[in-house]
């Protein structure tokens, strides 16, 4: 059986792990230079956040072969990623409400 | 990575092949070694813990009047005099990519019965990982030397270190374990032990060349997580 098997395994081209693995090196690059030129603001977290999508898709995609993979498996492990993006979502509301409520109190007062 | 074939059982595309998959009454993951199943489900899970870290981490520093550190101040590091500005997680930043893509380029050269070079590879990532731990602990001691402590810092909102020391502590942790089990696995490939279907310590298991890439899965998720932890601690 295990003979079968190796005979079945493929790989894929080294030029695909080689140009994934510079284009994690210029992101990277990049999301570094989004500090030392200090951008601020909207810019600065689009950016931020732009950068680390990208490098994340590219290290699942074709690092950890999710590219590859039956729909199964991938479907499997990205829909409870979305439910952690709503937990996001919900903590910034909470967390919002929080700073209000704080900064609020401390001038109304209690009572 | 897989390219399964089983027999009397036709393989679909698409979502029509997810949904003949998981209705099959059979294995849902078709093709996939149960240790890499397994390995996906334990890093879900993985997943989750980090997510709580780093979002409790957003909440506290969303929900805090004070002023937070600036981390671009805060780990500046002195080059020839001059401080820059996050150049020590810059370098471990690309020391972890480094080890990421050698440990990529090792599963490759496994799944071709390279044995010689799929093991340096394993040993290179060892290399880069252990190297990132030992900057991450000069990084831990530098703040520590300047007060930083989990409930108090000179700089700013007192939450500062006990996120950091949670979350870069919990990331070193895995980083820590990882080199422990490349280590283990680069003896393992030298050793042959993929080649001649040798059983493993905990499992009844052959041993066989796709544990280089379960491996791999565990390695590149680390590194996954410190885009994250890069992104939201360091650079928001």
């Amino acid at each position: 059986m295990s003979e079968i098997k190796k005979e079945q395994t493929t790989t894929h081209k080294i030029g695909i792990y080689l140009w994934i693995w510079g284009l994690l090196f210029v992101l990277s690059f990049f999301s570094y230079m989004v500090d030392w030129y200090q951008f601020q603001g909207l810019l600065r977290w689009s950016l931020i956040l732009l950068f680390m999508f990208l490098k994340a898709g590219l290290i699942m995609a074709f690092f950890m072969h999710l590219f590859w993979e039956r729909y199964a498996l991938v479907n499997v492990l990205l829909w409870p990623m979305t439910a952690i993006a709503c937990f996001v979502g919900l903590m910034v509301a909470e967390g919002k409400y929080t700073l209000f409520s704080r900064i609020f109190y401390f001038f109304v007062g209690g009572q | 990575m897989s390219d399964p074939t089983i027999e009397g059982y036709k393989f679909k595309p698409g979502y029509s092949g997810m949904a003949a998959d998981t209705a099959s009454d059979q294995t849902m993951f078709k093709g996939v070694h149960w240790g890499k199943a397994m390995m996906w489900i334990f890093l879900l899970s993985d997943t989750f813990i980090f997510s709580c870290f780093l979002i409790s981490y957003m909440k506290g520093r969303g929900s805090t009047p004070v002023e937070w550190p600036n981390p671009s101040e805060v780990f500046a590091l002195n080059a020839f005099g001059v401080p820059v500005p996050l150049l020590l997680i810059a370098i471990m930043t690309f020391v972890l990519i480094t080890s990421s893509g050698t440990m990529a380029l090792a599963v490759k050269y496994g799944y071709e019965r390279n044995r010689k070079m799929c093991g340096w590879l394993i040993l290179a990532t060892a290399f880069g990982g252990l190297t990132f731990v030992g900057m991450q602990a000069f990084e831990w001691s530098k703040l520590i030397h300047e007060g930083v402590r989990p409930w108090e810092n000179p700089f700013g909102a007192p939450q500062f270190g006990s996120f950091f020391f949670m979350i870069t502590g919990f990331h070193g942790t895995h980083v820590s374990i990882g080199v422990i089990f490349l280590f283990i696995y680069a003896y393992k490939t030298f050793a042959g032990h993929y080649d001649k279907g040798k059983r493993g310590w905990f499992t009844s298991m052959k041993g066989d060349y796709v544990e280089i890439e379960i491996l791999g899965l565990y390695w590149h998720f680390v590194d996954l997580v410190w885009v994250f932890i890069f992104a939201f601690f360091y650079l928001w």
